[in-house]
């Protein structure tokens, strides 16, 4: 008996968020209906949105060409960051060196780098990989230095304690104290490169889910498009951002509790 | 961490001066090598802030852009933080309301901007709308992570002292989380920085990102371009330092972990 | 009033708490932990009483249902006859010093339960209170740069300025070095003389339970139930190395079925 309420209220614990989904979505609807200039679309008018543009084959092309820019931009950022942040921030005189540096860049948009980017890159998909590998960038090496900054000392104490070289010091106790902290801030980047590249591609190339919204809006108003273009682009955000979670909580990378 | 060596007094200032040098000379001769007549040397920039600073249109976009902060932040602020004290307050609402939140989130500011312009039309207003959707939801989140966090024993001991559920929140919740709110805002405040930025790159005339695009556009400024970049990191970097002074203040550092 | 009349302290409040067959059953994730067992337990007006027993038994339960944060599984708690069913000022529980508010000083911290008093009344009842558990000087200070001692000075002293009936402590000497904690046993009787409340105190250190109480309630491990009442019939200042006590402590020692011999 006891089981059977339980699982009931449990059910009706899990569907509250779904009720709530629904009648906001109710309410868009109702509100679409008695606007004036019939410009932006209720969800029906979005769900032609999105199957108009599966119809076209857009919705594929676009969402593979935002997800390769990410990439592509998002690796380099990481593959060159984090080495060299590690790097930084074990060593404590180049981390001050650098420090000054680093905090006047990070603050600048990487849009605002949409002029040099196209002088150096031209229009086009290049311009839009090094604008997220920009916004990536210091973002990733100051979770480097922070994440190494942060190892407790008795951990490295006792490594050099039992007589580590410092080439087995960095593999055996930088690396694992770092990768949890790491993780975190590996997932918060590629949000900033997922923004980044909407934003990107708005001003600065022609594909892709951002140029998708600014382009239906100025070849006819399509609103419907860019409503669908901005859920698919919240959506897709949300995938990553579960698929980086889950990949902190495997096993071997749990030994530290990663926060929200 | 490489604490072999105790750093003296004078290294945390000559490191980076150094540091800093090496890069201008560094920036210089690229430029002369590379015999482009494009790309700014230092030299230039630096003559490109002195004339945007002498025709007065530097200081009107600062403000400009600092204004439109001031709004977007100030009303993401008034209108996140209680919202966030609440859903961290009532882990039922906030089971609810946060599968919507998280859909949201991870669309960029920039891609509302045709949303923007029908509510708000061009200017101002969308700008202060876009800032405050880039700030609204990391408050929200740090609102509701600090209080969830809050130990239970503070809210034990609260009510164990007769407090009612509002004298609890206000009394003992409300200071417990502050320090974590705290980050949070000045996250939130740098982000509104990078999204006040990008919105004057598309939707507005004036203010610094405003003065990135125009410079390239009318005349291939670029020395202009880059003073705007690097006046745009100082003073992102002076409102980060602005808020990290918060976190001294007596009644919260508790919270803060500072380097002795 | 200066500051060296004493504050008045109303007497003493028939405190007669009585804990009534008393069950406690945990369940998490389907599965039923049984905590308490039929416990039966009378608390009288001013007595101080320590529950006794190996971690994890149950104690810190029974004392978390005695202020009211838990409600038992089966069996009543009372109060007066009154039944508890809630948290009350009138029985204050002490946490270890983690219990102390970071953001408050000394003085914030005391003065935390007193907000329905006229200021100049509750300034003198927090200057009293510093004093009395020897914080002077540090009024303003922020419990981080505090001593745990300190902190735990800091906690009682919160505890008593808004004048519960009954004190409930756990383990509250338990975070501190072995000194110290020596230190604050005296301590804590130096107050309790002055300042008779009902005290409920939770430990497993058997020498910290008979130097301190009236009764000790031995328990058992989980399911919890009590094994035996000891009577502490020595006057304080108690002599550690009197044979009375090392009679009583042994008893216990024996009762719980520790070895003698290191």
């Amino acid at each position: 008996m006891q089981d059977e309420t339980t699982a009931k209220t449990k059910l009706r614990i899990r569907l509250r968020p779904i009720a709530f989904i629904a009648v906001l979505l109710v309410l868009w609807e109702i509100a679409t209906r008695r606007q004036l200039n019939h410009l932006l679309p209720g969800p029906w008018g979005v769900m032609g949105g999105i199957a108009d543009l599966v119809r076209h084959g857009l919705l594929l092309k676009y969402v593979v060409a935002s997800l390769f820019r990410v990439t592509w931009g998002f690796v380099l950022a990481v593959v060159l960051a984090i080495p060299l942040g590690l790097a930084v921030g074990w060593f404590r005189r180049t981390e001050m060196a650098l420090n000054p540096i680093l905090q006047i860049l990070r603050p600048i948009s990487p849009l605002a780098w949409i002029p040099i980017a196209i002088l150096w890159f031209g229009v086009g998909d290049l311009a839009a990989i090094f604008l997220i590998f920009v916004g990536c960038f210091f973002p990733l090496m100051l979770t480097a230095i922070n994440a190494v900054r942060n190892i407790p000392a008795v951990y490295v104490n006792a490594g050099r304690n039992l007589g580590l070289s410092s080439a087995a010091l960095v593999y055996r106790v930088l690396y694992p104290a770092v990768v949890p902290s790491l993780l975190v801030g590996l997932r918060i980047t590629l949000g900033i490169a997922w923004l980044v590249v909407v934003a990107a591609e708005m001003i600065a190339v022609s594909s892709g889910l951002g140029f998708l919204i600014v382009d239906a809006r100025n070849a006819g108003n399509r609103y419907d498009l860019v409503l669908a273009g901005m859920l698919i682009i919240g959506v897709i955000g949300l995938l990553l951002d579960m698929g980086m979670r889950s990949l902190e909580k495997v096993k071997s990378f749990r030994w530290s509790y990663s926060e929200d | 961490m490489n604490s072999l060596s105790k750093p003296r007094k004078w290294e945390p200032f000559f490191w980076p001066i150094l540091a800093s040098a090496l890069l201008l000379v560094l920036w210089h001769y690229s430029v002369v090598w590379s015999g482009t007549r494009v790309f700014p040397s230092p030299r230039e920039v630096v003559k490109g802030i002195g004339e945007l600073a002498r025709h007065h249109v530097l200081w009107r976009d600062i403000v400009d852009s600092l204004r439109r902060v001031a709004a977007g932040f100030g009303t993401a602020v008034i209108l996140g933080v209680p919202l966030g004290l609440t859903l961290g307050w009532y882990p039922a609402a906030n089971q609810v309301v946060n599968p919507v939140m998280q859909a949201l989130r991870p669309i960029s500011p920039i891609a509302w901007i045709p949303v923007a312009i029908i509510f708000f039309g061009v200017g101002d207003r969308a700008a202060m709308f876009l800032i405050f959707l880039g700030a609204f939801f990391p408050i929200v989140l740090a609102c509701i992570s600090g209080v969830s966090n809050v130990p239970s024993v503070f809210r034990r001991a609260g009510r164990n002292f007769g407090l009612t559920p509002p004298q609890l929140l206000a009394k003992v919740l409300l200071p417990a989380a502050l320090p974590q709110i705290l980050i949070g805002l000045r996250i939130a405040l740098g982000i509104a920085w990078l999204v006040v930025v990008a919105a004057e790159m598309i939707a507005v005339d004036s203010g610094l990102g405003y003065l990135v695009i125009d410079s390239r556009n009318s005349g291939k400024r670029y020395d202009l371009v880059v003073a705007a970049i690097l006046m745009i990191g100082v003073i992102g970097l002076a409102l980060d330092l602005a808020f990290r002074r918060l976190e001294k203040l007596r009644s919260v550092r508790w919270g803060f972990r500072f380097e002795s | 009033m200066s500051l060296t009349q004493p504050v008045p302290v109303p007497a003493a409040v028939t405190t007669k708490l009585s804990v009534e067959h008393v069950g406690m059953i945990f369940e998490r994730d389907g599965k039923s932990t049984h905590v308490l067992n039929d416990i039966n337990l009378e608390v009288d007006t001013g007595e101080f009483v320590c529950l006794l027993g190996p971690s994890g038994c149950g104690k810190t339960t029974l004392l978390n249902a005695m202020a009211g944060f838990l409600s038992p599984t089966s069996g009543e708690i009372k109060v007066n006859g009154e039944v508890v069913r809630k948290p009350d000022p009138r029985r204050i529980f002490v946490f270890q010093e983690r219990g102390v508010f970071p953001w408050l000083t000394v003085e914030g911290n005391i003065g935390f339960g007193l907000s329905k008093l006229a200021r100049a009344e509750r300034d003198e009842r927090i200057a009293h209170y510093v004093k009395m558990v020897g914080l002077e000087g540090f009024e303003k200070t922020y419990p981080q740069e505090l001593s745990g001692g300190m902190k735990q000075r800091l906690e009682v002293a919160r505890a008593l300025a808004v004048n519960p009936d009954m004190l409930l402590l756990d383990e509250p000497f338990g975070a501190l070095d072995s000194i110290t904690r020596l230190i604050m046993r005296k301590e804590l009787l130096r107050i309790w003389d002055a300042e008779r409340k009902t005290i409920a105190f939770v430990t497993h250190d058997i020498d910290e339970a008979v130097q301190l109480a009236d009764r000790v309630v031995v328990m058992s491990a989980r399911p919890a139930t009590i094994q035996q009442i000891v009577n502490i019939d020595i006057a304080h200042p108690r002599d550690i190395s009197s044979p009375r006590y090392l009679e009583l402590r042994d008893g216990i020692f024996r009762q719980i079925g520790l070895a003698h011999k290191v």
